[in-house]
């Protein structure tokens, strides 16, 4: 299989403006930099997992690369085009190629379609003249291939199962023949036997379909399973970059060492006797985010250069990049 | 003699659809010092199971059986008798931290008043004792932190507030009802440690109720799956996880996706899990099981022993052939 590269994102920044309570309305508001200079590049069928405690930006990111949050500076390149300098209507093109799916698979169905009209509406948004008998077979070929039997199109959202809810929510997904599918937590509200279903479905269809996928989800098990590369997040900020398997046995930066420290194995005799990398306190607010290092108020390495300097992400191997003054 | 008892605990709600059996037949104990995980997926019965032991099920419910509490039936008692108990016995902490704190409600406030009520203590002991407890938790700058509102914690901190409001007046038992559900797992990582030191502590029980297998491996000694209502399994946490002798709990373990193996596809359990209005005949697990037989979609199998250690299972099927 040959790959393309189909996505490459270059130093995305982005900021919100956020006034606080009391402010005047002359104030100035402040700048939260949600996404602070993020670059990967993602080939055809390949799943970058994005991993990181709330609050790290990992939603932002994936809405700043689709434009449902604007970005401040950067490119994203779609096939070589800049997604970000693009009008809405030249956008719109792109759009059918770049899906997504959410994290709570009841709240992203409109309640009053029936799943029918729910999975055909991409279709008839981006193709007005298919004819009703083609949207209609498109739409019971993606039932098909995501595990819903084709009789359910009339029925409505909340006669439906959470895991059935997130299969509607890819068939809708599907049904364009996009190149990449962002999934945002799709499996978090799920239970683990239901997660696992809709895990596989996920791989099945990428194999199939040669699917790209951009995977964020909070928990890292998950993420390792469905992953090629793996990006951490800190506050906006990666802090390493690497192939899944190699993050998981050669973590490098501190963060990531505790964070799949602090994950729980499932097996008494190994989690009872783990030797825990605690990180102390909480995310520090990123309104007024550290200085040097974003990292270091809570990392077990500190030394003074990580206040006064920032760490540049540095590629260690080609498969392999971290941000930190003293990695492993 | 055990903590707690409970023997033959079933819980109906009334619908305007008809009648919900969300948990058939619970019987289980708990001993002195112990942590009892409660496993299972959403509609499990879980939460409603200790609901019923604390009289906190919905209006429409009710719960029949027999829950000894120190050797004394506590099961639908009248309210005033039951908040004796809840206050200084039994303790809860609930999975969203916000929504169990009032939020108008300074935190010195809703901890002192605690204390002033239950133990008849004066508004300035009470607030010493409760910035102690603070101290416990591991909030840093207690006494002046006590002072602000539980908007100004994060997730993390507020669950702390949480337990220490828990445990002022000692309880003897601690339900924890999905503790770290929504938080992020290094700060699950903290409050979880938080949790196993505090009962060294103060030497109480737990019963843990979650459906993260990780989090049960490292913080139980025993633990009870449940499915559709009924207890598929219960036993020592190190037995179940390395010989699981029912279908269910395999299939469980199966489909957790782990750290420290390099398997690329996650072994799933068919199928959804059962309507508790139209709950299946015979064993609730029987549609989704791959050993079932006729035997097992019409008589509902009974808890029976395993081996001597306590380890008990609710399956036809004999535990020769799952393991």
């Amino acid at each position: 299989m040959s790959k393309q590269t189909i996505l490459q994102v270059e130093n995305l920044k982005v900021s919100f403006d956020v006034s606080s309570e009391g402010d005047m309305p002359w104030t100035k508001p402040k700048k939260l930099q949600a996404v602070n200079d993020i670059s990967f590049t993602l080939n055809s069928g390949e799943t970058l997992g994005i991993v990181g405690e709330s609050g790290c930006g990992k939603s932002t990111l994936a809405r700043a690369i689709v434009k449902m949050v604007p970005a401040e500076a950067g490119k994203v390149l779609w096939l070589g085009n800049d997604l970000l300098s693009l009008s809405n209507s030249e956008t719109r093109q792109y759009r059918k190629q770049i899906q997504m799916i959410f994290q709570d698979p009841l709240a992203s169905l409109n309640p009053r379609m029936n799943i029918g009209e729910i999975i055909a509406e991409p279709l008839r948004t981006h193709y007005p003249k298919t004819a009703e008998s083609d949207v209609q077979s498109r739409v019971s070929d993606v039932m098909n291939k995501v595990g819903l039997l084709d009789n359910l199109v009339n029925r409505y959202p909340h006669e439906f199962s959470g895991g059935q809810c997130q299969r509607i929510g890819i068939a809708r997904a599907l049904i364009l023949k996009p190149k990449l599918i962002i999934c945002d937590e799709p499996v978090s509200a799920l239970d683990v036997s239901i997660q696992a279903q809709v895990v596989n479905l996920l791989m099945d269809l990428q194999q199939e379909m040669d699917l790209a996928l951009i995977f964020i989800a909070h928990d890292l098990s998950v993420v390792k399973h469905i992953s090629t590369k793996i990006m951490v997040l800190y506050l906006g900020n990666m802090v390493e970059l690497a192939n899944s398997n190699e993050i998981y046995q050669y973590p490098r930066h501190p963060y990531t060492q505790a964070l799949i420290s602090a994950v729980p194995i499932p097996d008494p005799s190994i989690e009872k006797n783990k030797e825990l990398i605690l990180i102390e306190g909480d995310l520090p607010s990123p309104i007024n985010p550290p200085s040097g290092c974003v990292f270091r108020t809570r990392c077990h390495k500190a030394q003074e250069i990580c206040s006064i300097e920032k760490p540049e992400f540095i590629e260690s191997s080609s498969s392999h990049s971290v941000a930190c003054h003293f990695s492993d | 003699m055990s903590l707690l008892e409970v023997s033959n605990l079933k819980v109906r709600f009334e619908t305007a659809d008809g009648e919900v059996n969300a948990v058939n037949n619970v019987n289980f104990s708990l001993d002195e010092g112990k942590i009892l995980a409660i496993v299972g997926e959403s509609g499990s019965g879980k939460s409603q199971t200790v609901f019923a032991m604390t009289g906190l099920l919905d209006h429409n419910g009710y719960a029949t059986g027999s829950v000894k509490f120190q050797g004394e039936e506590i099961l639908n008692l009248s309210n005033k008798q039951l908040n004796k108990i809840r206050a200084e016995k039994i303790a809860m902490i609930f999975q969203d931290p916000m929504t169990s704190l009032n939020p108008y409600v300074r935190v010195s406030d809703q901890m002192t008043e605690v204390l002033v009520h239950h133990q008849g203590l004066s508004k300035s002991d009470a607030l010493k004792q409760s910035i102690s407890m603070l101290d416990a938790v591991r909030i840093p700058d207690a006494s002046n932190r006590i002072r602000m509102y539980p908007h100004e914690f994060s997730g993390g901190m507020r669950q702390r507030v949480m337990i220490a409001m828990s445990l002022l007046c000692r309880p003897k038992l601690l339900i924890a009802d999905e503790p770290t559900t929504a938080l992020d797992v290094t700060v699950q990582a903290q409050i979880m440690q938080l949790l196993a030191d505090l009962q060294k502590d103060f030497g109480m029980s737990i019963i843990l109720i979650t459906h993260d297998l990780g989090v049960v491996a490292g913080n139980s000694d025993d633990m009870l799956v449940m499915y559709g209502g009924e207890i598929m399994e219960i036993g020592k946490t190190e037995s179940l996880y390395s010989k699981p002798t029912h279908p269910y709990t395999q299939g469980l373990m199966s489909a957790v996706p782990r750290l420290n193996d390099s398997e690329e596809r996650l072994i799933t359990i068919p199928g959804n899990p059962p309507n508790m209005m139209k709950p299946p005949e015979g064993c609730p697990f029987s549609p989704r099981c791959n050993y079932s037989n006729d035997k097992c979609s019409n008589v509902s199998p009974i808890l029976s022993s395993v081996n001597k250690s306590g380890h008990y299972r609710a399956c036809h099927v004999e535990v020769e052939r799952i393991v």
